[in-house]
């Protein structure tokens, strides 16, 4: 089993190598797209502070059709759009685009359940003081909200190595892509089960990064 | 000066029309220790949402200074805003903040610079007595000290009113008598006018030279404490006093 594993150490290194950009690269641009849209969610939402009930409603309609589509046909569908955006439908780059845009409204849900969890009465708290509504979501919100953001950025980073998994089969690379090659296809059992024990260090190595920075930062947690 | 003109505020929901305020004025002088008394429900805090600008009155005027509240907008607003202090009754502070943060927040909201906020965080925490705290946490503080915290924010502007929001019913008697005598003394200090709304009489007692009687949403009796609680002319004063002819209250 281990040479098997050796003499294929150049590619589960590219494969390793390839998930984690196509993780952090599509996390990084769900985020760009997503935080903003779990903003306006939240703030346009009833009694928010840009309360705007139509816009909060079609927004959320968007959100829950874009969430509703499996991934897998998700990256089929957008094949003309990747490449209009990437300039190619294979490849790692070229999978970050349907992974942004899977994840980017997942995002916006965790972003807006994060923002629900900070106390009305800070916000009100604010206006009392004299904030902007800038102000309000620069410094309230997402400053209240950042442990619970952080988690949820933990979430989505995990989430994204599942999607990024199934990118794979469609010509990403990847490890869910060696995976499959080599643990389905040649029936190489030992390679299958080698990439999961890598993906799931991954995913502990993750949760345990973000978890503890997002307890650490918490002041809630001073005693 | 604030002035409560015909104050009114409906509130529709699915189940009809709540009336919260009807009809409601009074004046609060500059320099007042003002207290506004009566039972839960009664409408005292719609009043202190309509006076700290959180609501909009459905009918009538609230005057700062002879200048409408509901007439600013913007820029305006957010002066005015400024002219006022809150201090809430959950205390509403940043939890992620430190208590010097927490204080220098209205300031960095003003676009105050550092060093004059520092400075001025400092002189506030010295005031309500919490220097040694400035870098605590909300979370690491008691109910009296986090209150004390709420209040030095609501200063920090140097607002000519300090609107509290039931200041004390979550504290203990001797915390109590504590946050009341720094009000007291703000008041004597600084000559900020206080607005204090409670439902305890003892409250008013303690530190409010005039008091004003809401019931069932209306204007009740009001005018200087002494002479309010020595001769009450309503029953619900007299029944908050805990006096003999004061009606049954469900």
């Amino acid at each position: 089993m281990l040479e098997t594993i050796l003499s294929l150490k150049g590619v589960l290194l590219e494969g390793l190598g390839a998930t984690l950009y196509m993780v952090a690269g599509s996390t990084i641009f769900s985020y760009l797209l997503g935080l903003p849209l779990g903003v306006l969610l939240y703030t346009t939402g009833k009694g928010g502070i840009h309360e705007n009930l139509p816009l909060n409603r079609a927004l959320g309609w968007i959100v829950n059709i874009g969430r509703s589509i499996p991934f897998i046909i998700l990256i089929i569908a957008l094949i003309p759009f990747t490449r209009l955006v990437a300039g190619k439908a294979i490849g790692p780059t070229a999978a970050i685009v349907p992974l942004v845009i899977g994840a980017a409204p997942f995002v916006a849900r965790l972003v807006e359940q994060s923002l629900q969890e900070v106390d009305t009465g800070v916000i009100e708290a604010a206006k009392c003081m004299g904030a902007t509504r800038l102000q309000i979501i620069l410094q309230v919100l997402l400053g209240e909200s950042l442990p619970s953001l952080i988690r949820g950025l933990s979430i989505t980073a995990i989430t994204l190595i599942g999607y990024s998994a199934m990118a794979g089969t469609v010509g990403a690379g990847g490890l869910g892509d060696i995976a499959i090659r080599y643990g389905y296809y040649r029936y190489q059992t030992e390679v299958m089960l080698f990439t999961i024990l890598l993906l799931v260090l991954l995913v502990c190595l993750i949760q345990f990064l973000f978890g503890f920075t997002a307890n650490r930062i918490d002041k809630r947690n001073r005693s | 000066m604030i002035q409560i003109e015909n104050l009114t505020k409906i509130f529709h929901s699915a189940a009809g029309e709540v009336t919260a305020l009807r009809e409601v004025s009074f004046s609060i002088e500059d320099g007042d220790v003002f207290g506004i008394i009566g039972m839960s429900g009664a409408g005292k805090s719609t009043l202190l949402r309509c006076l700290s600008m959180l609501e909009q009155p459905t009918s009538g005027r609230i005057l700062l200074d002879g200048v409408d509240l509901a007439s600013l907008r913007g820029k305006q607003l957010l002066a005015a805003r400024r002219r006022m202090g809150v201090v809430f009754q959950g205390y509403h502070l940043l939890m992620q903040k430190s208590v010097r943060e927490n204080v220098a927040f209205p300031l960095r909201l003003a676009g105050v610079r550092r060093a004059e906020r520092e400075a001025r965080v400092d002189e506030l925490l010295e005031l309500v007595g919490l220097a040694d705290k400035a870098n605590a946490y909300p979370a690491q503080l008691s109910g009296g000290q986090r209150q004390r915290v709420a209040i030095a924010r609501a200063l920090a502007t140097n607002p000519q009113v300090l609107l509290c929001d039931e200041p004390t019913s979550a504290l203990d008697p001797l915390t109590t008598r504590q946050v009341l005598e720094l009000l007291r003394e703000l008041n004597q200090r600084l000559g900020v006018t206080i607005v204090v709304i409670t439902h305890e009489i003892a409250v008013v007692r303690e530190i409010c030279n005039k008091v004003a009687v809401i019931d069932a949403a209306q204007f009740a009796e009001g005018g200087r404490t002494d002479e309010i609680f020595a001769k009450p002319a309503s029953s619900i004063t007299r029944l908050l006093l805990g006096v003999e002819g004061g009606r049954k209250h469900a």
